[in-house]
C-alpha cells in the first residue's frame, strides 16, 4: 500500500515539473520589453514588418520587429510607452510584398490622428485590399493602419531581419492618442502565414512575431 | 426510516422531517420568486432575455424543494443521528425493498426532468411571442418570428480577433461597432471568416456560433435603449479573451443619423467590400 502512494506521489512530482518546465519554457521564450523614445510629449515607436524573421526557432515566419532607444533592432513585439506622453508616433518600415485582405473593411485607415497615415511622405486615408502586406490593428483603441506591401517585382528585396532601408520598402507613419495606463493588444489581420492553412496560424497566433502588446505604464 | 421511527422511545423521524421540510420550502420558494429571483440574469432588455429569465426563475424556483430536501436531511442527520464520541463507528442496517417509496421516487423524478424538458422546449419555440430565446439556428430556423425576411437584417462577422457589422439595407455597409435601434425586429445573421467564433451578446440574450462558410440566425428584439457587452463565447486562438466589442441600443432616429454617418465614412471601402453574401469562405486571394 505504501508502495503505491509512493509511487502515486511521485508520478505527481514528475507531471507537476513538466508543467512547471513547461511554463518556465514559455516565460523564458516571451520577447523583451522595447521602450519607445520619449520626445516631449510623443512618444517615438519604430518597428518594421518582414517577410522572413531568419533566425531560430521560426526563420521562416513574417514579423514584426521593434527599434529600443539605442537603434538597435530587437525581436520584440512587446513596446513599452509611458503614461505620461500625449501621443504615439509610428514609424514602420514595411518589407514584405502584398497578399491582400481577407476583409477589405480593414483597408480603411482608423482611429489615427487625423484619420490617416503617411505613406512615403503621402497622407493616406484608405488603400486598395489587394494592397496590404499586412496590417497595424489594435482593436481596443479602435485602430487600424492598413500596411501597403512593396511591390513583388521590385529588386533589392530584403529576405531576413532586420531590414534597413537600402533595401525596398515603405515608410509608413501615423500617430494615435496615448490610452490610460494599461496593456492594450495590437495584431496583423492580413493572413500572411505562409504555410498554414489560410493564411492563419503560426506568426498570426504568436507573440514576438504578427502580435504584440503596448504597455502604457 | 420507517423502521427506525418504530423503535420503542424513537421519535417519528419521517414526519418531524417532513414537516421541516414543508417549512423550508414554504418559506424559500416566495424567497426565490419574489427576492431573488427579479436580479437572476440575464436581465430584461430584450425579448430573449426576458424569456432566458423567466426561464431560470422557472427552473431555479423548482429546483428549490428538491434543495431544501437535501439541505434539511442533512442538517436533520447531524443533529439527529450523530454517533457519540464513545460509540464504534458501525454501518447501519441494511435497508431492503419499499418499492413504494422506490416508485415515488422514480416518478417525482421522471416527471420533473421530462416535464422541464418541455417546458425548456415549447419555451425555446414560442417564448415571448419570438423564436428562439435569442439562440443560433443556423440557416433554416425552425422556430421563425412574424417578422422573420421583414425584420432588420445584421450581418455579424468574426474574424480573429475582432467583431464587425454589415447592413445589408444600408448599401451593405460594414462597421466596427453594432448599433440596433429599440423596439425594432433584428435579425442577425452570424458568419465567421477564419475559425469558428461565438457571437454573444450578453444583456441582449444573443448566442450563436459563428463557423465559416455558414449563415446561423438569430433573433431579437430591445425594449429598451442601452449598452450591451459583446463576448467571443468559442475559444478562437491568442487573442480570444480580448475579443470584447460593445454594442449600443439607441432610438430610431439616432440610429437612422448613426447609420448615414457609417455609410458615408466607410463609402471608400463599403465599394471594395465583396456583394453581400449570407457567408463567406475564407480562401485569401493569395499568400505570401
Amino acid at each position: 500500500m505504501r508502495a503505491r502512494l509512493l509511487g502515486a506521489v511521485a508520478t505527481l512530482a514528475v507531471l507537476i515539473g513538466f508543467v512547471v518546465v513547461y511554463f518556465i519554457f514559455i516565460l523564458e521564450e516571451a520577447p523583451p520589453a522595447v521602450s519607445a523614445v520619449v520626445n516631449g510629449s510623443t512618444a517615438e515607436v519604430t518597428l518594421q514588418t518582414v517577410a522572413s524573421y531568419g533566425r531560430h526557432p521560426y526563420p521562416d515566419w513574417v514579423s514584426y520587429l521593434a527599434r529600443d532607444p539605442s537603434g538597435k533592432w530587437q525581436h520584440s513585439t512587446i513596446i513599452h510607452v509611458p503614461a505620461g506622453t500625449q501621443v504615439v508616433h509610428v514609424t514602420l518600415y514595411e518589407y514584405d510584398t502584398s497578399t491582400g485582405l481577407r476583409n477589405p473593411f480593414f483597408a480603411y485607415v482608423r482611429g489615427t490622428v487625423g484619420g490617416t497615415m503617411s505613406v512615403n511622405g503621402a497622407p493616406v486615408s484608405y488603400v486598395n485590399a489587394a494592397s496590404p502586406a499586412h496590417t497595424f490593428t489594435m482593436p481596443d483603441l479602435n485602430v487600424n493602419v492598413p500596411l501597403p506591401g512593396v511591390n513583388a517585382n521590385a529588386k533589392n528585396q530584403c529576405s531576413v531581419a532586420p531590414c534597413n532601408t537600402s533595401e525596398a520598402h515603405n515608410t509608413i507613419t501615423f500617430s494615435f492618442r496615448t490610452p490610460k495606463p494599461g496593456n492594450y493588444r495590437f495584431q496583423c489581420i492580413v493572413p500572411c502565414a505562409l504555410g498554414f492553412l489560410y493564411g492563419f496560424g503560426g506568426p498570426m497566433q504568436t507573440i514576438g512575431y504578427m502580435d504584440g502588446m503596448i504597455e502604457v505604464s | 426510516m420507517s423502521t427506525q421511527s418504530a423503535r420503542a422511545g424513537e421519535p417519528n423521524h419521517a414526519r418531524n422531517f417532513a414537516i421541516l421540510w414543508a417549512v423550508a420550502t414554504a418559506i424559500m420558494v416566495p424567497v426565490m420568486i419574489w427576492v431573488i429571483g427579479p436580479h437572476i440574469p440575464p436581465g430584461d432588455m430584450t425579448n430573449d432575455t426576458r424569456a432566458q429569465h423567466d426561464v431560470n426563475v422557472v427552473l431555479s424556483t423548482l429546483a428549490m424543494p428538491v434543495l431544501m430536501m437535501v439541505w434539511t436531511f442533512l442538517a436533520y442527520a447531524i443533529v439527529n443521528f450523530r454517533a457519540g464520541r464513545s460509540e464504534a463507528i458501525a454501518d447501519g442496517p441494511p435497508l431492503r425493498g419499499g418499492p413504494r417509496i422506490q416508485l415515488t421516487w422514480i416518478a417525482v423524478t421522471a416527471f420533473m426532468v421530462v416535464g422541464l424538458a418541455a417546458y425548456g422546449t415549447i419555451d425555446l419555440l414560442t417564448a415571448a411571442g419570438h423564436s428562439g430565446v435569442g439562440s443560433g439556428e443556423g440557416p433554416n430556423p425552425l422556430a421563425k418570428p412574424a417578422s422573420a425576411g421583414k425584420a432588420l437584417q445584421v450581418q455579424v462577422i468574426g474574424q480573429q480577433w475582432f467583431w464587425s457589422f454589415r447592413y445589408p439595407a444600408y448599401g451593405g455597409v460594414e462597421t466596427p461597432t453594432l448599433e440596433i435601434p429599440v423596439n425594432t425586429d433584428v435579425e442577425f445573421h452570424v458568419t465567421s471568416l477564419d475559425v469558428v467564433h461565438s457571437f454573444w451578446a450578453i444583456e441582449l440574450g444573443v448566442k450563436a456560433d459563428a463557423v465559416p462558410g455558414a449563415d446561423n440566425t438569430a433573433f431579437v428584439t430591445a425594449y429598451r435603449k442601452g449598452s450591451f457587452q459583446i463576448r467571443c463565447n468559442e475559444l478562437c486562438g491568442l487573442w480570444h479573451g480580448h475579443m470584447n466589442s460593445t454594442g449600443h441600443v439607441v432610438s430610431g432616429p439616432a440610429f437612422t443619423q448613426w447609420i448615414a454617418a457609417q455609410e458615408t465614412k466607410y463609402a471608400p471601402v463599403t465599394k471594395q467590400l465583396p456583394p453581400y453574401s449570407t457567408s463567406y469562405y475564407p480562401i485569401p486571394t493569395r499568400n505570401g
